[in-house]
């Protein structure tokens, strides 16, 4: 292969992935680390990367402490409700207290935040959220990414982390390949702050046509946070916790703005309200702990996501669907009608685009809700993640072993997807995960923990011969046939990445069964992913774009493993209308109010599984 | 699906190459136009619409649910840091939508921190990131120290 070999050799700082988390880190990085060599390799374009690359209308986590709106401790109780009591309160407190830093920062930058006319405050949706108009939310943080890093490398598929082969789980930078020229890069770093995407697309999405791509997160979102750091042997924490989203039907826009700044509300196929009535059930399952709708109604305390879900999926399972957002009401106030439109043409132009297409109006009919396909990732509204070490002041000792976000790898720190139980980091959150991570990954160097790193020539070509294999198999066996891409000795990777959905469909819970899985199925499912593990060695790539989806499939498919392994740990139903263990239908306080964490052995692949602690910080009453 | 590229109006530029997120706008070889080689990994962003200089690029719903004759056009301008938008429905209705995407000057808001004075050892050993507490509140209020209010480990503990 005439590919060359390119190494950037005597970083500090490597960032992978620049979307918020990433870029987060590399701005924040160079104040921390004036005298350091800061790298961001990136896999598409900065300015346009990561999951908020087509804009964003609102920042979902804004505490408002400066008018009194919001402390960090209750930011804690509000995403420990929602998930069903399991996350890590002192992560969530740490980034709940700088993050009104953060976007303050923005509008400084030129971020059009709108402000309430009345009070002058930042306009609420909600009570975390603030609406933006947020259409160059990334080019904007794209900007004060490239102003602190030395180099930024756009379009670079990091493929694999390089680790120290002079000390035992020490990180050593990265290797990947440039998607235009082919090339192998490889980047010597003392730290790497990983801000790499969760997984779209592992399970089988609704649409399986040309729709495919209208995922609800970002179809370039391959899992690579998780598929890099498993790989790695980091450890990962509550990868069974993954997100199922109620959204408008087929563009998967988002209803945020719509239940809590426009007041629409949902009803059934006959125009009842239906959530109620499934709450008596539902409790029984959960326990008041977790559904108290007259406490609710009295306090703010919000009724858990995955709960209502659940009365969104048991109504149109019992034949009274479709299920609707009432907009009609709202849409005839013509400001509101704009804002229900801008929402989308903010950050999900395909729902316009459906409408346009369909001759919805909401001002004249009421669009159709539904749950998306389960999704794996760590910043929005849910907890999975790598295992990390929280801030020195507040962490009890099963957290905390040194430096703020770093994972169990010495010298890997993670922001945004990549880090476990902080959910409701949306975007905001997520870029200050980045900035804490890099305060603490410059402390790491500055301590000396990073001194004589040694990576290994045979560690390098190792890796190189491993990145182009499937490049080697496409043109070894593709003159065996005709044409086509049916071939005996290797699939391709949308051949591969069916078969992944397919099974994590049916064996781990997807949409097809209705969120259902068991003991059973999910040992099948570990069979079938071991068959496809073996067959991934032989996937084809007939150019570099394609070797490009041959390793965002291998992520998705590490990812995919450690999900249906953490389902088969926790032997309860935690989060009905995430999905339901329908052996153990019931939340089981007593033996799994724990958060769990697995190791993969990067040796043997073997998965150690173990329960760790989840302890409260922060107390019940505002 | 995602978007397709008008054969009489690109001039092969590359911008939409250049920016697309899921690295799906390529040249053709023959043609020497850019065109969408995989419509079921486009996720209708738009980024490579906005960057196209000859408003080459559009967007055709998803074959899977969107019928024909739609369209969502759009011009981003960065000179006047505006976004504009027209939805044509299948129907013949238009709507138009113009929003800001930025208050300031591309970029110049933005500090150099290799240039603003280095943090000092007590700031490397607090909590406190860059601009910190200044830029926590920001009203001329008593200044939030990023002490927690007392968090203590509370009962419920379980392994």
């Amino acid at each position: 292969m005439a590919y060359k070999t390119i190494v950037e050799d005597g970083i500090d700082i490597l960032v992978v992935g620049a979307g918020l988390g990433g870029t987060g880190a590399a701005w924040e990085a160079r104040f921390w680390g004036q005298d350091k060599k800061i790298v961001i390799a990136e896999k598409a374009n900065i300015d346009r990367s990561g999951a908020v690359a087509q804009g964003l209308y609102a920042i979902n986590c804004y505490m408002g402490t400066r008018w009194g709106e919001n402390n960090p401790e209750d930011h804690v109780r509000y995403a420990r409700i929602d998930l069903m009591g399991l996350v890590r309160e002192d992560l969530l407190f740490d980034m709940a207290r700088h993050v009104d830093s953060t976007v303050h920062q923005f509008e400084e930058w030129g971020l059009p935040i709108m402000r309430n006319p009345k009070t002058g405050t930042y306009l609420r949706e909600g009570r975390w959220q603030i609406m933006i108009h947020g259409e160059s939310y990334k080019p904007i943080v794209a900007e004060a990414a490239k102003k602190s890093a030395d180099k930024v490398f756009n379009r670079i598929c990091v493929t694999h982390l390089l680790m120290d082969d002079s000390k035992e789980n020490r990180v050593a930078g990265a290797v990947g390949f440039n998607v235009r020229t082919g090339n192998y890069h490889v980047f010597k770093s003392k730290t790497v702050i990983c801000g790499a995407g969760g997984a779209s697309n592992i399970f089988k999405p609704r649409s399986v046509g040309e729709g495919s791509g209208r995922t609800w997160y970002a179809p370039w979102s391959s899992a690579s946070a998780y598929g890099l750091m498993i790989e790695a042997g980091a450890k990962m924490t509550q990868m069974e916790n993954r997100i199922v989203l109620a959204r408008f039907k087929d563009g998967y826009g988002p209803v945020g703005a719509y239940f809590l700044h426009l007041k629409t509300y949902t009803q059934n196929g006959l125009g009842e309200e239906y959530e109620s009535k499934w709450f008596p059930e539902l409790q029984k399952m959960v326990g008041k702990e977790y559904l108290d709708p007259e406490a609710s109604h009295l306090t703010h305390r919000p009724i858990p996501t995955c709960l209502r879900n659940h009365a969104l999926i048991s109504e149109v399972n019992a034949g009274r669907g479709p299920i609707h957002m009432v907009t009609m009401h709202a849409f005839q106030d013509p400001h509101l009608e704009e804002v229900g439109w801008e929402n989308f043409l903010g950050m999900t132009v395909g729902q316009a685009v459906l409408w346009a297409a369909t001759d919805v109006d909401p001002k004249y009919e009421n669009p159709e809700l539904t749950t998306s396909e389960p999704y794996v990732m760590g910043s929005h509204a849910t907890c999975s993640g790598a295992w990390c070490s929280g801030p020195e002041d507040i962490s009890p000792p099963e957290y905390f072993w040194g430096y703020n976000r770093m994972t169990t790898i010495e010298g890997l720190f993670g922001a945004g997807d990549a880090v476990g139980g902080t959910p409701h980091a949306f975007s905001s959150g997520s870029f200050t995960e980045g900035r804490l991570a890099a305060k603490a990954a410059c402390k790491y160097i500055d301590d000396g923990k990073a001194e004589g790193i040694v990576v290994s020539d045979e560690q390098i070509s190792r890796r190189r011969k491993e990145i182009y294999t499937p490049l080697e198999h496409y043109k070894i066996y593709r003159n065996e046939i005709v044409a086509g891409d049916v071939n005996p000795h290797y699939i391709n990777p949308k051949q591969g990445l069916d078969r992944l959905q397919k099974l994590m469909d049916e064996y781990c819970g997807g949409v097809t069964v209705s969120y259902m899985t068991n003991e059973k199925l999910l040992h099948i499912g570990l069979k079938k992913l071991k068959i496809l593990e073996e067959d991934l060695q032989s996937i084809a790539a007939k150019d570099i774009h394609e070797l490009l989806r041959a390793w965002e499939l291998k992520h998705r498919h590490r990812a995919a493993e450690c999900v249906t392994q953490h389902t088969l740990f926790r032997k309860e139903t935690r989060w009905p209308g995430y999905y339901y263990r329908g052996d153990a239908m019931k939340v089981d306080d007593e033996n799994w109010h724990v958060l769990t964490v697995s190791r993969r052995d990067p040796n043997t692949g073997e998965y150690t599984m173990e329960k760790a602690p989840c302890y409260h910080l922060v107390g019940e009453d505002e | 699906m995602p978007t397709f590229v008008y054969m009489t109006r690109c001039d092969g530029c590359g911008h939409c190459v250049d920016i697309c997120p899921s690295d799906i706008m390529h040249i053709d070889k023959t043609y020497r136009r850019a065109y969408n080689i995989e419509p079921n990994m486009c996720w209708e962003c738009y980024s490579c619409v906005k960057a196209c200089p000859q408003h080459a690029i559009d967007v055709r719903g998803y074959a899977d649910f969107a019928p024909l004759g739609h369209s969502v056009r759009v011009d981003r301008d960065e000179e006047k840091g505006t976004i504009a938008w027209r939805i044509k429905f299948r129907n013949g209705t238009e709507k138009d939508f113009l929003s800001p995407i930025t208050t300031k000057p591309w970029g110049q808001a933005i500090p150099q921190l290799a240039e603003v004075p280095g943090p000092s050892q007590e700031m490397r050993d607090s909590q406190l990131l860059y601009n910190e507490p200044k830029y926590i509140r920001m009203d001329d209020g008593g200044l939030h120290t990023l002490e927690t209010n007392g968090l203590k480990m509370k009962k419920g503990v379980y392994y």
